[in-house]
């Protein structure tokens, strides 16, 4: 590239080529600041989730005194782990703009799957949970071809195959029958815990290898010159996922058996590292690959996209592809919740909360924006209602009343967000 | 004068029994600025389609650095280096002016996308274009003007070491100073050897900014003239009636043929 032919001396790229150019806030209070500021241009991110949770939390607590004990809480954990899940294959169709009804009922297919090949066919867990999520996929590629190839809307696409995927359970269980999950493996997944050393050394490895990244980044970019965060930001990040995973894990360790003269329950349940796993590969694929940007581009101007080459009709089919998928894996850790498959499964509640959960955690229903931990912090919120309310011994229809509420609020809130966006323009 | 970077030699394109190009040439040069004139539907963005590989040509040549090239679609014509800035700006708003610059083009490492080398890039490309008026390059595209969301799409084109870029109305819905401040932009461009087409109906910016001006009506070359040689009432003669005195078309197309 040729030298600037301006009269001033090409300024060096570290020392700003712009006016004004912050390559960090200065300290920790110009980020907070700047915090607030996104926040008021409408770039709420998780925040609407963090403090429904301490709304919910305070509410349960102070209406039932079992809410908060740590039998409950990892019976939440469990709980909301196919909720998780399923938002986290949401989260990436909603990046497109698109919606898949769907989810839901693609898992309790695979689920069904799944367990007619553990009973039937004798597959090892493995085998079987390869062959469950194969048709999860199979089924994200089926409409995800229909809706880039034919630009059929995926609303209309998705909510046929919702009709549709339902005769698959129905043909093979049988009208009103069910079929036994009891697999050790994957039965273990809600029933079972971690090993307490093992918990703690994994949590520990999770803590150490995040400030280890977080201070590499912060190190390497700022000898760069580059945009980076204060130290004393990335600190109090640091020790803020210390407290609560090594919180969780010293609270999950404790015996929570009711009776703990009798039994001794403890430890992480197995749902958790599995979330966890599920999170931490997701994460990555969004934020360090090229796929994972592709997929935030298509979302945010597709057109754009195309025009820069990159294969729009690819990254819409993947994005289907990966949320039945994900679909597939929470029918599986609803069935081991549960610990059966029914021709019902996945075709009640489990996609308004999966697609409540993202919203909720801030994944825009719009397009563009979302995170996979959007969908884990927004799971335990709507595992929280279903949770607290059967605490409270509500009949069942508040339960769909709050869930429709608080469904329709972090839409309204996304809605709300937006349009402070775009006049904010942040 | 030197041989031009780009050219084509008459094209024809029609879309069913529209016949929108008759045999057009249009070449552009290293170093200038070519300014692509012409009234709605005179066939502009047709010819920049054609040129940015998006439609097909039905006949005629396309020639880069004197060679004879195929041309198949947008990826052949941006690894000849080629890159078209279009005017409802290709850019992504959720995604950061880094994110953008290099969208469709990431550099990776072995663990992932390369932040560090594609910030300090976007920076150098955007300092030794001395675009002084954005605050962060990790601000996202959203929040930025429309001269500055300008800047970035050229900058975008500039990145990539491109040799010819064509710029479709760059200052249609820019302000003043904005306007300023992309008319300066081109002008560096050429500076520094580039080929620069400008598409525009602002005759203003054209005399201003333009080295060579090629003026098309109804779908054919009307003129191709140096800016020095002519007014702005003729280049307005030109775009509206296809002839200024002794430039243009010979005959009137309008009623000639179709």
């Amino acid at each position: 590239m040729t030298v600037d032919t301006q009269s001033t001396p090409a300024p060096t790229p570290a020392a700003g080529g712009f006016d004004n150019d912050n390559v960090q806030a200065a300290t920790v209070g110009d980020s907070a600041r700047d915090y607030l500021n996104r926040l008021r241009g409408g770039d709420m991110g998780s925040l609407p989730a963090i403090l429904g949770l301490i709304f919910l939390f305070v509410v349960f607590a102070s209406l039932n005194d079992r809410f908060l004990t740590t039998y409950n809480m990892a019976n939440l954990v469990v709980q909301a782990g196919s909720i998780i899940v399923l938002a986290m294959g949401i989260v990436f169709v909603l990046l497109l703009g698109e919606i898949d009804l769907s989810a839901g009922v693609a898992g309790g297919a695979s689920a069904t799957i799944i367990a007619l090949m553990l009973i039937d066919y004798d597959w090892t867990w493995w085998m079987a949970t390869l062959a469950g999520v194969a048709v999860g996929a199979l089924i994200g590629l089926a409409i995800g071809s229909l809706v880039s190839f034919l630009g059929i809307p995926s609303f209309v696409v998705t909510l046929a195959f919702f009709l549709a995927l339902q005769a698959i359970p129905l043909k093979l269980i049988g009208s009103g029958g069910s079929l036994r999950f009891n697999d050790p493996v994957l039965r273990g997944l809600s029933i079972k815990n971690v090993p307490i050393t093992a918990g703690w050394i994994a949590a520990v490895l999770i803590v150490a290898a995040f400030a280890a990244l977080s201070l590499w980044r912060f190190r390497s970019l700022s000898a760069k010159g580059l945009v980076h965060q204060p130290l004393g930001l990335v600190i109090i990040r640091i020790a803020v996922l210390a407290v609560i995973v090594l919180g969780l894990t010293a609270l999950l360790s404790a015996n929570r058996a009711p009776n703990p003269a009798l039994f001794n329950i403890s430890g992480i349940p197995w749902v958790a590292p599995v979330v966890i796993a599920l999170l931490l590969f997701w994460t990555f694929i969004l934020t360090k690959t090229r796929f994972g940007r592709h997929l935030y581009a298509v979302g945010g101007n597709a057109e754009a996209a195309r025009r820069a080459g990159i294969n729009v009709q690819r990254v819409r089919i993947m994005a289907f592809v990966i949320c039945s998928s994900m679909a597939a894996i929470s029918g599986l850790l609803a069935a081991s919740y549960t610990g059966k498959v029914s021709p019902g499964s996945g075709g009640g509640n489990e996609l308004l909360y999966a697609v409540g959960a993202a919203v909720i955690g801030g994944t825009s229903l719009f397009g563009g924006r979302g995170r996979a931990i959007d969908a884990v912090v927004g799971g335990l919120v709507i595992a929280t209602i279903p949770n607290g309310l059967g605490l409270l011994n509500q009949a069942s229809y508040i339960n769909f009343l709050v869930t429709g509420g608080v469904l329709l609020l972090a839409a309204s809130v996304d809605a709300i967000s937006r349009r402070r966006r775009s006049s904010a323009g942040v | 004068m030197d041989q031009p970077l780009l050219e084509l030699r008459g094209v024809n394109k029609s879309f069913g029994v529209v016949h929108v190009l008759h045999d057009v040439d249009f070449a552009v040069y290293p170093g200038q600025v070519t300014a692509l004139v012409g009234d709605n539907g005179a066939g502009k963005s047709t010819l920049v389609k054609i040129i940015a590989g998006i439609y097909g040509r039905d006949s005629g040549d396309y020639f880069f650095d004197g060679q004879q090239v195929d041309v198949h679609g947008p990826r052949d014509v941006a690894a000849l280096g080629v890159e078209v800035v279009y005017q409802d700006l290709a850019l992504c708003d959720n995604l950061d002016i880094v994110e953008n610059m290099f969208l469709g083009r990431e550099e990776t490492s072995r663990f992932g996308l390369d932040e560090v080398t594609m910030e300090t890039r976007a920076r150098e490309t955007l300092a030794s274009l001395s675009v002084r008026t954005v605050k962060s390059v990790r601000q996202s595209v959203a929040s930025l003007s429309g001269g500055q969301r300008q800047t970035v799409a050229i900058a975008k084109a500039v990145l990539w070491n491109s040799k010819v870029v064509l710029l479709d109305e760059p200052t249609a819905a820019l302000g003043v100073a904005q306007t300023r401040q992309v008319l300066d932009l081109v002008r560096r461009l050429a500076d520094r050897g580039l080929g620069v087409v400008l598409i525009s109906h602002n005759m203003g910016d054209v005399l201003e900014v333009a080295d060579r001006i090629t003026a098309l009506y109804l779908g054919r070359v009307a003129a191709d003239v140096s800016s020095k040689d002519v007014t702005h009432s003729q280049i307005v003669e030109l775009i509206t009636a296809g002839r200024s005195g002794d430039l243009g078309i010979a005959e009137n197309p309008a009623t000639a043929t179709v």
